[in-house]
């Protein structure tokens, strides 16, 4: 288990305060301007060599995605935008920093603004945060008043303004591109990449756009230096990560553990174990609901680290754990994560519009054993058609789970569902008439 | 992609209250010159709040005159995200989360209290006219789950009888307490603390 005095969120539960002097008491402002006047080059090298990756759900790496952003700023100023529209079912980690850890956030803003030569950050929170905005505002007001930030910031020399903007319910504002879409004040629907944001992003100047955690974490890293945090957990996955364990389990929690932790330990320790007993498990979705469920014996000995959950074919994601147990229906709960892709899908591409819809309704036929064994394989093929063929990576975020279902529970849902339509012809199967073979039968 | 039914009762006029006149000034300053555009979330829901937390068609209008932005475009944004109420909701609206984290922990038991104790359907307003509830996506507070917004506060740790108890004091106009209902410290593993202990101690 991490040692506490490695684990960079101290005031995770708030035992400590959020306001800024328990914050500085708990070294945050400590010496920013001094990390600062080693330059940008310094900062971003130093994140570098950290490995830090980022803590959104992609896990692209902080320090070269900083890289990205112009060297010197030519016609156009440059925007840090952070991105805590948490929405991703099973996460609630920014939640907690944005209420209890605001300091850490707005000191990273500082740090990360003035290496990728940023005068103006927007936090872009999701809607229903309201209350938890409002205590990231007090920060930041604090922040103001105390110099840390606004002209000047810290000393550093170096001007910074920090703006609130709460977005209004839409998952897809979590994807980089809708996100700025958001804050320019349109629907959010994901842009095409290339152009990346890095440099043409919000307004059409460069952007750079990280998660809360992965720019909450900056100082500390910085202080302690980029060896230390590269010293926990394992290569290429290194660092601590908040992990939030929801669902059957007996005390579920947000807690801060290295990268890399067996998930067996993060249910059994910290969790206070499957609800029911270990052996009464029967899935767990490792990485929030866009990644595909991971069977049990596999939950034996995974690792919770971005590259061993990818050996699985899942994904860390935003390692929000949900811990499903024998007592649940195991398509009946998949059939609601694709309802709420279908709820949340921008609508802009077609195989996600539609696709999260029919995979839905598939599921739904499926938990009620309505079925045919065809419509198995029809949806492995639907989520198929989905995968790689639209904008953004929601339609593999919708596509995945399902997938994952079909992996490793095939045989429960055909077992369910034998119902074979060659014998009973009388069940009426809407999807499956093919829609404009019957407009040509109207012709 | 939320589906959205406009009130037919739509009242004519709206404009701001001198307050939020100022706070939406005070909103567009965020943005860069030019980009005001970028205030209409803000603004939609400052008319969200001055007109009993729904949005008319008038504001909508009246906000697109404000930006300098056509009325199509603010329309756009008030029916594309699901937090903008197009149709009148009760004082108090209660959304329960059901997405599946919210689900394994029991997040039904809290929809049956709602329509024993609101109204059959949800975005039906009860017999009072004070409550409304629906059935919302994630929250982002699953391992507090399950749990409910009653307009900005969170209430976790739920179950179907503190639930009952919850909507009876909203029924009966008493004050609400928020947070998790268990009697948990926020996200903490109640009473299997393993980390951080030295906290508590300092």
């Amino acid at each position: 288990m991490l040692k506490d005095q490695d684990r960079i969120f101290k005031n995770l539960y708030n035992d400590l305060g959020e306001d800024v002097y328990s914050s500085k008491k708990r070294d945050d402002w400590l010496n920013t301007k001094e990390l600062c006047e080693k330059g940008r080059d310094w900062i971003i090298n130093e994140v570098k060599a950290s490995e830090l990756r980022g803590r959104g759900g992609a896990g692209f790496p902080t320090g070269l995605k900083w890289s990205f952003a112009p060297k010197e700023v030519g016609t156009k100023p440059h925007y840090l935008v952070i991105n805590a529209d948490e929405s991703e079912p099973g996460t609630c980690k920014d939640r907690d920093i944005l209420r209890f850890e605001p300091h850490k956030l707005i000191e990273g803003c500082l740090i990360a603004s003035y290496a990728v030569n940023a005068h103006k950050c927007y936090i872009y929170i999701r809607g229903e945060y309201y209350r938890e905005g409002q205590k990231l505002q007090k920060a930041i007001d604090e922040a103001y008043q105390n110099n840390l930030i606004g002209k000047n910031a810290s000393g550093t020399n170096w001007d910074l303004d920090i703006y609130i903007h709460y977005g209004a319910g839409a998952y897809i504002c979590g994807e980089e591109t809708a996100l700025l879409e958001s804050l320019e004040g349109k629907k959010g629907q994901p842009r095409l990449k290339p152009p990346f944001p890095a440099l043409i992003g919000l307004y059409g100047c460069p952007t750079i756009i990280n998660n809360v955690e992965t720019i909450a974490v900056i100082p500390t890293i910085l202080r302690k230096g980029a060896k230390w945090f590269s010293s926990i957990g394992k290569p290429n996955n290194t660092g601590t990560k908040i992990f939030c364990i929801s669902g059957n389990v007996n005390k579920p929690c947000n807690v801060e553990e290295e990268m890399g932790i067996s998930l067996k330990e993060l249910i059994e320790v910290h969790a206070g174990g499957v609800q029911g007993g270990w052996e009464n498990l029967q899935a767990v979705i490792p990485g929030g609901s866009s990644m595909p469920l991971l069977p049990k014996n596999t939950c034996e000995t995974i690792t919770m680290d971005f590259d061993s959950l990818i050996k699985e074919k899942s994904g860390l994601g935003t390692a929000g754990v949900i811990v499903i147990n024998k007592d649940q229906d195991i398509i009946n709960c998949m059939a609601r994560i694709a309802r709420f892709y279908k709820h949340e899908s921008c609508g802009q591409c077609t195989p996600c519009r539609e696709g999260s819809g029919w995979m839905w309704r598939i599921l739904v036929r499926m938990t009620n054993g309505e079925a045919s064994r065809e419509e198995v394989d029809m949806l492995t093929d639907v989520t198929k058609q989905i995968e790689g063929h639209t904008i953004c990576a929601f339609g593999e975020g919708s596509a995945w789970p399902v997938q994952g279902l079909l992996r490793h529970f095939k045989k429960q849902i055909e077992k369910r569902n034998n119902f074979n339509p060659l014998i009973r012809t009388n069940k009426n199967i809407p999807y499956l008439v093919d829609q404009h073979l019957l407009d040509k039968e109207n012709v | 992609m939320s589906l959205k039914k406009i009130s037919k009762e739509q009242p004519e006029y709206f404009e701001f209250n001198s307050d939020n006149l100022e706070l939406a000034k005070t909103i567009i300053q965020k943005y860069p010159l030019g980009k005001q555009q970028s205030a209409v979330m803000a603004l939609l829901y400052i008319a969200q709040r001055q007109n009993n937390n729904w949005i008319p068609l008038s504001a909508m209008k009246y906000i697109a005159q404000f930006l300098k932005m056509p009325y199509i475009k603010v329309y756009e944004v008030a029916t594309f995200y699901s937090m903008y109420n197009l149709t009148p909701v009760g004082d108090y609206f209660i959304q329960v989360c059901t997405t599946t984290p919210c689900m394994i922990r029991g997040a039904n038991n809290l929809i049956d209290a709602c329509k024993e104790k609101i109204s059959k359907n949800e975005n039906e307003l009860s017999k009072d006219k004070k409550c409304s509830w629906v059935e919302v996506e994630c929250l982002g507070a699953c391992v507090n789950a399950p749990m409910m917004q009653i307009n900005n506060d969170y209430f976790e740790d739920l179950d179907k009888e503190k639930t009952i108890k919850i909507l009876d004091q909203i029924l009966k106009g008493e004050k609400i307490k928020s947070g998790s209902y268990r009697g948990r410290k926020n996200s903490e593993p109640e009473d299997n603390r393993k980390t951080l202990l030295k906290n508590n101690n300092a």
